[in-house]
């Protein structure tokens, strides 16, 4: 990614760096509303790959919450596997994908 | 078969064929003749003797059968066929005489009717030659195979010429043109032959002829019919078959309704560069973060701090299966131990481990008796110095420190709550009580001097020998020492210190213990006496209560030294004595708050009673509630509660041994049967409920897990060849024990886990109250046990008045 010297851009990396830091943390992705990722630290063909699958899981859930009851929405979703966890902040432009792997 | 010489008439070289004319005794001369009748260059002749004496090659005189060859001119020859013309004999040969280049003919003697005439006439220059001189050359040659010629014959030339590829040769025929000739079919008259009946033999007959032409078609055929003399069913008939398959064209034609995509190709959209920069420098991203990575941190932080899904008990259950199989239980000698100079013909009495610092053991050495004098222990009289030893793990020859006694000691503990007190009890009934706070530092820094060099100045205020040489280990005497006139009788054989939350005054009863300084200790002894003593308060650091105060009282305190202990020598008394019927060799508090209860008492005849006492202030007599078991045959060597169960305790003596819950009062929960040998000393695995040592006189260590078997035990191992005096369990680690043979004057340290934990408290629990249940006495016989106490009881408060001192005796009811 292009190194801009922007101060909001100063921040996200920031933050990026802080979530990346934390223990276990396998990938971290930001993806735009259409599911094209933005910014990444996998490779290409793997990002492209969680960014088409987990956009479209996200829709899904989203839209399973937002059906049940109108005035609720998704604010967050965890997927647990054997090898380790996804976790999906949605937004209403972005999503935020961060794997972890929890075992100590 | 024979090989015959081949001559070529165009001219061609002579081969060279083995011709060995000698010895063929299987030579066929007659397929010879037949194949040299078409020969074109030898012509056999038939010379009379008129002829003969004409040429000159007379018979058997000009001629022999050696020297058959002769020339003769062609001119003669020709004259004499001028001559004698019809009845020459080269009448035949005329035309090859004519014909002849050369000069000379050669005439050859057949002696041997070869070509089946006396004499042969060679009609070619070349075959003259190679009849004249290859004889020489054949000659030769035949002698060399003579030798090699009995297994072959003229292939063996071939083999040795290197191979000439053959060479295209006209025509020679070798008399097949005969036998081609009589089979051919030729423009010869046809044969027929016809038969007539038999009747007409003989009769006239007439032939005519007939012209084809005049028949119609021109065609005239004699039919071939079946002759009846000749029928031969033919029963069986080759035919040929064969199968060919049917080819046939056939088409068709399918609709296609309408186009359908069978797949896909698809690549996913991506950013360009600019835009991703554009996206990440633009205010929403900025937003959408601030609101977002709270979240986020929330979930990875719990992810961090535990891993909720972990399945606790799946996990448990594969630490079960996993050792499952046979586990690794051997125990192995971690460390050996020994002191030539103190221990040496003594036998090791007791084992503690100092409970807070890692690696340091304390020994206490005896006598070494026979087993039967261990029972009068009380009236030998020990001139030995006897020491308490403190080993550490670091240092196994040199003794830390050691603890100077009067008399052997039977047994010692710790006060658990100040490890630097010790008290110990003597062979002869005494109390003694050390203190080694000024050594604490050197028992700590054991580590460190391996080499055991302890030189350090002891201000202790109570005579302590001088060290003369480096390599004696600091000789701590003891603080104090009870009185002997109010001291058991017997040796002390158990000593425990008591819970920090109960602690008993002069009248018997139990109070809270504020200070939480453990300071009162009991003893047992099997002179049937159980006594209480209490620390000598100003050792003491904290006296908050005024019973406190009281009980200074009562002990004679001479002022002028300020540390005042070891003027309490000889005089410290016990604070209460309980009589007993029993002669106890161990005991066991229970751990209940606020009640003194002793609950399992083991005596040296192999008794356990099970007491279940309360003091009261105002009788003399207590209420008891006692049972006795005798379940051992001999003395009870050991009395121990389970680390894990604070109500389950094991009695290990005689032959066999007894596992006893508190508050079941019918007997032992679990009773082993008698064994081979004699169990002498045993322990509860610290790390794992439900498994203890017990140690044989044979040296035997008997592992039992009494959740896998409980009729034998699990494992057994033989540890050394003398009985096994004391197993002792480390608390700081939990990791290792000391087992100490009789006869050795070393002691072993082994690590004990042997398996990992398995914490199936729950199962093991489950398991004891499965054996409770079982044991079920009928109402009649709890109810006849009661009476029985009873009786005694009251038999004995006239005993009451024996033998009474200060303090307050408690009668206990107990009958065999």
């Amino acid at each position: 990614m292009l190194w801009c010297p922007l101060s909001s851009q100063a921040e996200v990396e920031e933050t990026l760096k802080r979530i990346q830091a934390h223990k276990g943390v396998i990938a971290t992705m930001v993806i735009n509303a259409e599911g094209i990722p933005i910014r990444t630290t996998l490779d290409n063909s793997t990002t492209v790959h969680y960014a088409g699958l987990l956009h479209q899981l996200t829709a899904k859930a989203r839209s399973t919450v937002r059906d049940i009851d109108p005035q609720n929405d998704l604010t967050f979703l965890r997927i647990r596997s054997k090898k380790h966890e996804i976790m999906i902040a949605p937004d209403k432009e972005y999503l935020l994908i961060v794997i972890q792997n929890p075992c100590e | 078969m024979a090989v015959l010489q081949r001559k070529s008439l165009s001219g061609g070289r002579l081969l060279k064929y083995t011709c060995v004319f000698k010895q063929h005794s299987e030579f066929i001369y007659h397929a010879v003749l037949l194949s040299f009748i078409g020969h074109p260059e030898i012509f056999p002749l038939v010379f009379t003797t008129k002829t003969q004496e004409i040429f000159n090659c007379r018979v058997l005189e000009d001629v022999t059968e050696e020297n058959c060859f002769k020339l003769i001119k062609k001119e003669d020859i020709i004259q004499d066929l001028k001559t004698r013309a019809a009845i020459s004999d080269f009448h035949p040969v005329k035309k090859v005489v004519l014909e002849y280049p050369g000069e000379e003919l050669l005439v050859v003697f057949d002696a041997n009717f070869q070509y089946g005439q006396n004499f042969y006439l060679v009609a070619s220059e070349e075959a003259k030659e190679n009849l004249l001189k290859p004889p020489e050359n054949t000659e030769e040659k035949e002698e060399e195979k003579e030798e090699e010629e009995e297994e072959e014959n003229g292939e063996a030339t071939l083999e040795v010429h290197p191979y000439k590829p053959p060479v295209h040769k006209p025509w020679v025929s070798l008399g097949s043109e005969k036998e081609v000739e009589e089979e051919s079919v030729k423009d010869t008259a046809i044969k027929y032959r016809i038969s007539r009946v038999r009747r007409k033999f003989g009769a006239p007959i007439t032939f005519t002829d007939k012209n084809a032409s005049h028949v119609k078609d021109s065609y005239i055929e004699c039919t071939s019919y079946q002759d009846k003399a000749f029928s031969i069913k033919m029963l069986e008939k080759n035919v040929g078959i064969q199968m060919v398959p049917k080819v046939r064209e056939a088409s068709t034609q399918t609709k296609w309704t309408y186009p359908k995509n069978a797949a896909t190709q698809y690549f996913p959209r991506q950013l360009s560069n600019e835009e991703r920069e554009e996206s990440l420098s633009s205010e929403k991203l900025k937003e959408f973060f601030t609101s977002v990575h709270l979240r986020m941190e929330i979930a990875l932080q719990q992810n961090e701090i535990m891993n909720a899904f972990f399945d606790d008990w799946k996990a448990l259950a594969e630490d079960e299966s996993s050792s499952g199989g046979k586990p690794d239980i051997y125990l192995k000698a971690y460390q050996s131990f020994t002191d030539l100079h103190y221990l040496k013909d003594r036998t090791i009495s007791c084992v503690c481990w100092h409970p807070t610092i890692y690696g340091i053991i304390a020994v206490s050495a005896r006598q070494r008796l026979f087993y039967e004098e261990q029972v009068n222990l009380s009236d030998k009289s020990l001139l030995q110095q006897s020491v308490i030893l403190f080993l550490s793990f670091f240092d196994p020859i040199h003794p830390q420190l050691m603890l100077q006694c009067s008399e052997d000691i039977y047994c010692f503990q710790f006060s658990p709550s100040d490890p630097n007190i010790i008290v110990g009890g003597c062979i002869n009934g005494q109390i003694v009580l050390w203190d080694i706070s000024q050594h604490e530092e050197n028992l700590q820094n054991a580590k460190t001097d391996a080499d055991g060099v302890k030189m350090s100045a002891i201000d202790m205020p109570s005579l302590i020998e001088v060290q003369e040489c480096s390599t004696e280990p600091p000789l701590v005497r003891f603080c104090t020492v009870s009185s002997i006139q109010y001291s058991h009788r017997k040796p002390v054989t158990d000593i425990h210190w008591l819970p920090d939350y109960s602690e008993a005054n002069q009248t018997g009863t139990t109070f809270e213990n504020k200070a939480g300084v453990r300071v009162q200790l009991v003893t047992c002894s099997p002179d049937c006496s159980i006594l209480f003593w209490d620390i000598p308060a100003t050792k003491l650091p904290e006296q908050p209560s005024s019973e406190k105060v009281r009980e200074e009282e009562m002990f004679d305190m001479p002022l002028h030294v300020p540390d005042t202990l070891n003027q309490l020598d000889l005089c410290w008394k016990p604070l209460i004595k309980v009589l007993h019927s029993l002669k106890t060799s161990h005991f066991n508090i229970s751990h209940q708050p606020l009640t003194l209860e002793f609950t399992f008492l083991a005596s040296q005849d192999g008794e356990i009673v099970y007491s279940d006492w309360k003091m009261e202030i105002e009788t003399d007599l207590a209420k008891t509630v006692s049972q006795k078991y005798t379940i051992h045959t001999e003395s009870v060597n050991s009395l121990q509660r389970s680390p894990f169960f604070k109500d389950i305790v094991l009695s290990i003596g005689g032959r066999n041994f007894a596992i006893w819950k508190e508050g079941v009062t019918t007997g032992p929960i679990l009773q082993s049967s008698c064994s081979a040998g004699r169990y002498t000393a045993g322990q509860w695995s610290l790390t794992r409920p439900g498994v203890f040592f017990i140690g044989r006189d044979d040296g035997n260590i008997d592992i039992w897990d009494l959740l896998k078997k409980t009729y034998e035990p699990s494992h057994f191992q033989n540890i050394s060849k003398s009985m096994i005096t004391f197993i002792s369990p480390c608390i700081a680690s939990r990791m290792f024990m000391v087992i100490t043979p009789y006869c050795a004057p070393l002691f072993t340290i082994w690590p004990m886990t042997l398996w990992h934990t398995n914490l199936c408290i729950i199962a093991w629990y489950v398991f004891f109250l499965q054996c409770m249940t079982t044991l079920q006495k009928t109402k009649e016989d709890m109810e006849e046990q009661e009476n029985a106490d009873y009786i005694v009881f009251l038999d004995l408060e006239m005993v009451m008045d024996l033998g009474l001192v200060k303090g307050q005796e408690i009668l206990f009811s107990s009958d065999a």
